[in-house]
């Protein structure tokens, strides 16, 4: 597969790993923000590869990890109502506060796992007599996509189709770990694909106000080396730049249309993530004019709280303060089959990725 | 054969009344399209001579779409219990078919797959002895389930069992994994992508009976990693022993839009459906010569050496990756959902 292989190479990957070691004269803590980076690190294998002194910590760049427990009671219940609900694949399984989505549909609800909201409004307009709920979850890269079905129910008049928005953004995320006293990260790989949609603009400031490296970087095992070295490379030399690894994708002022149709629909707000707590703008919420299309408005429903599982170290997971083979009720309590919270669920959640693909593997 | 016309455009609550329009439905179609000695008797049931042991596999296909690229589900219940017996080390040779059909299934759709369940039965050199028919009402069934049973004699040779597995065991794979699954997932509702990419349903126990003509019980296992994927196959192996399982990606057999399409779905192969491949355990010694014969086998040109039992990590199953890193490979826990991004 071209574009692919060439970034699954062994030869080029030793390469950096190589020069990895020789660089690294101190222990560095790397975060990689994107859960999908956090899965190539450990589905390679690359976590065991580095020397003992690059610590890659792995960040809350999961949407389905910090998508607060409540917006899945919301759904659920959207789901038993006879709402025909649409989402992504790994948010079905993460458990609500009494069950997932999956168990719901298992009950009668009529739940579709679907790749595109765009399919969710085709649902909507073949099913004129009933509601059709996409739960839009993600970062800025699923955020355009579900900006464009709002546009396209409107522009199509199908008036029967809203969305669940739980939208978060990542550089306040990045903000508010570099804030908590206990971070001990002293660089990020920033998230590519987000990059791709949003462009550098952003993380300009971020490098200036807390002095610290970001690399952007993809998620391939090449990419992913290469992106570690180019951060130890300023650690060392005690540089703070914003440098651009994955730049055969993310361009200095991202996807412009996507940007544009994103700002039409949604505007920022303050968003609660799951384990973290409300972190001030940090997120999207659906315009005034758009309100017509906000299950929460439309149904009634934002009055459901629940609160997290106490046990849970979800947010010190997020934050990397910890890891997840630190935490007591891994792989012991908290499972795959039996997750008390949603960094067990998605095989992009840091705790599942340990689970599943290191477990005795893991340097402790 | 031709297509056949019982008078009935659809499959209605009447055809398995047990009364007239059942026996139209069994004699124009089931009768006529699988008439053998056994079946011909129209019995309750059929009665087989037996002689020495006997291997049996049941399995229920529930398979939806009910047609799709390289196949229906009329050929994966034959190939699918054609395959569990010869993984038993058996030469499957009776087959029972048990339908439960929704009414208003399309007759056409039925006599295709019953046309079909004729050809894939003879390739494999079953035959269908005794069956069932049923009808459920609409919305109580989703379109057809197809229940067979299958019937074969062990090799003589054979001695296929988990104890007999040892450190330093080879595991080879008879060909390109994922391809059922892909086939299946690229015409979901909802999913559908273009692709070329074709179910590998198809017959394995001609091959497993060569295999154990030549290597006899220098073969381990067999075992068909259908739901669940090779990653589930081998997890479950290694679990019933007190070895580990270790297993190379750059050998694992994987056409490129296979990979392609995992890739785009944010699937991972190791954990996609196979129908027409499987794994065997088999000793040191004889794995070149295994190998040998299965590349030159029309079944199986794609096979390949993907790794060994080893006494380090028992239980486990651990990857080398492509990159030279090593991963933990674990059974699949429920459906394999899509990752978001």
């Amino acid at each position: 597969m071209k574009y692919l292989s060439e970034y699954r190479n062994l030869e080029a990957t030793k390469k950096y790993l190589d020069l990895i070691e020789k660089t690294a004269t101190q222990t560095w803590n790397i975060m990689e923000i994107c859960g999908g980076q956090t899965h190539g690190l450990v589905k390679n294998g690359i976590i065991n590869l580095l020397p003992e002194n690059v610590r890659m910590i792995h960040g809350p760049g999961c949407p389905v990890c910090v998508t607060p427990l409540n917006l899945i009671d919301k759904a659920i219940e959207l789901l038993e109502n006879r709402v025909i609900v649409c989402s992504f694949g790994d948010m079905v399984r993460v458990p609500g506060s009494k069950k997932s989505l999956l168990e719901a549909k298992a009950n009668g609800g009529d739940l579709r796992i679907l790749y595109s909201p765009l399919e969710a409004v085709n649902i909507a307009k073949q099913n004129p007599d009933k509601e059709v709920v996409f739960f839009a979850v993600g970062f800025e890269t699923t955020a355009p996509a579900n900006a464009l079905s709002i546009l396209h129910a409107q522009k199509e008049q199908v008036t029967n189709y809203s969305i669940l928005v739980s939208h978060v953004l990542v550089p306040p995320a990045m903000e508010g770990i570099l804030d908590d006293e206990l971070s001990t990260i002293d660089a990020f790989l920033g998230a590519g694909h987000v990059c791709a949609i949003m462009g550098m603009e952003e993380y300009y400031p971020l490098v200036e106000k807390y002095k610290i490296p970001i690399v952007i970087t993809g998620f391939e095992p090449l990419d992913l080396v290469q992106g570690i070295y180019m951060a130890l490379l300023q650690l060392e030399k005690g540089e703070f730049k914003l440098e651009n690894q994955y730049s055969r994708v993310v361009k200095e002022e991202g996807n412009v249309e996507a940007k544009s149709m994103m700002a039409s629909v949604f505007e920022i707000a303050d968003r609660e993530w799951r384990g973290i707590g409300t972190i001030p703008n940090s997120g999207y919420r659906l315009k005034k004019e758009f309100l017509a299309y906000d299950a929460e408005t439309k149904f009634q429903i934002s009055s459901i709280t629940t609160p997290e599982n106490s046990a849970c170290i979800a947010g010190q997971i997020l934050k990397g303060i910890k890891k997840p083979h630190q935490c007591e009720q891994f792989g012991k309590a908290c499972t795959p089959a039996n997750p008390m919270g949603a960094p067990m669920v998605s095989s992009e959640g840091a705790c599942a990725a340990y689970y599943h693909f290191s477990n005795n593997l893991i340097p402790s | 054969m031709g297509r056949k016309d019982i008078g009935y455009e659809t499959i209605n609550l009447g055809h398995g009344s047990g009364g007239l329009m059942t026996r139209d439905l069994l004699d124009q179609i089931i009768f006529e399209t699988f008439s053998n000695p056994y079946l011909d008797q129209k019995h309750d049931g059929s009665i087989i001579k037996v002689d020495g042991e006997l291997a049996i596999s049941t399995d229920s296909f529930v398979v939806s779409p009910i047609f799709f690229k390289g196949g229906n589900i009329g050929e994966l219940a034959v190939n699918g219990t054609v395959n569990d017996v010869a993984m038993c080390g058996a030469d499957p040779k009776f087959l029972s078919l048990a339908f439960v059909v929704e009414e208003g299934l399309p007759m056409d759709d039925f006599v295709k797959i019953v046309e079909s369940i004729k050809k894939t039965a003879d390739t494999a050199g079953v035959q269908i002895i005794t069956g069932d028919t049923k009808v459920v009402e609409r919305g109580k069934g989703d379109k057809i389930f197809i229940n067979t049973t299958g019937f074969g004699k062990v090799h003589p040779k054979a001695h296929i069992s988990v104890g007999k597995i040892k450190a330093g065991d080879k595991i080879i794979i008879s060909g390109p994994v994922a391809q059922h699954g892909m086939a299946i997932m690229s015409q979901r509702d909802g999913l559908e992508f273009e692709s070329t990419i074709l179910s590998d349903t198809t017959n394995l126990n001609f091959l497993v009976n060569d295999l154990l003509d030549a290597f006899g019980d220098q073969i381990h296992l067999f075992r068909d990693p259908t739901r669940g994927g090779l990653a589930s196959v081998l997890s479950e192996i290694a679990n019933d022993t007190t070895m580990g399982v270790s297993i190379k990606e750059t050998e694992i057999p994987l056409d490129d839009q296979v990979a392609a399409a995992c890739e785009i779905l944010g699937l991972d192969p190791l954990f996609v459906a196979n129908e027409g491949i499987f794994v065997t355990i088999v000793a040191a010694a004889i794995a070149e010569d295994v190998l040998a014969l299965m590349k030159n086998h029309e079944k199986s040109p794609r096979a390949a050496c993907i790794g060994e039992f080893t006494n380090e990590h028992p239980k486990k199953v651990v990857m080398h990756s492509i990159i030279g890193g090593k991963r933990m490979v674990t059974p699949l826990l429920g459906e394999q959902l899509p990752r978001i991004c």
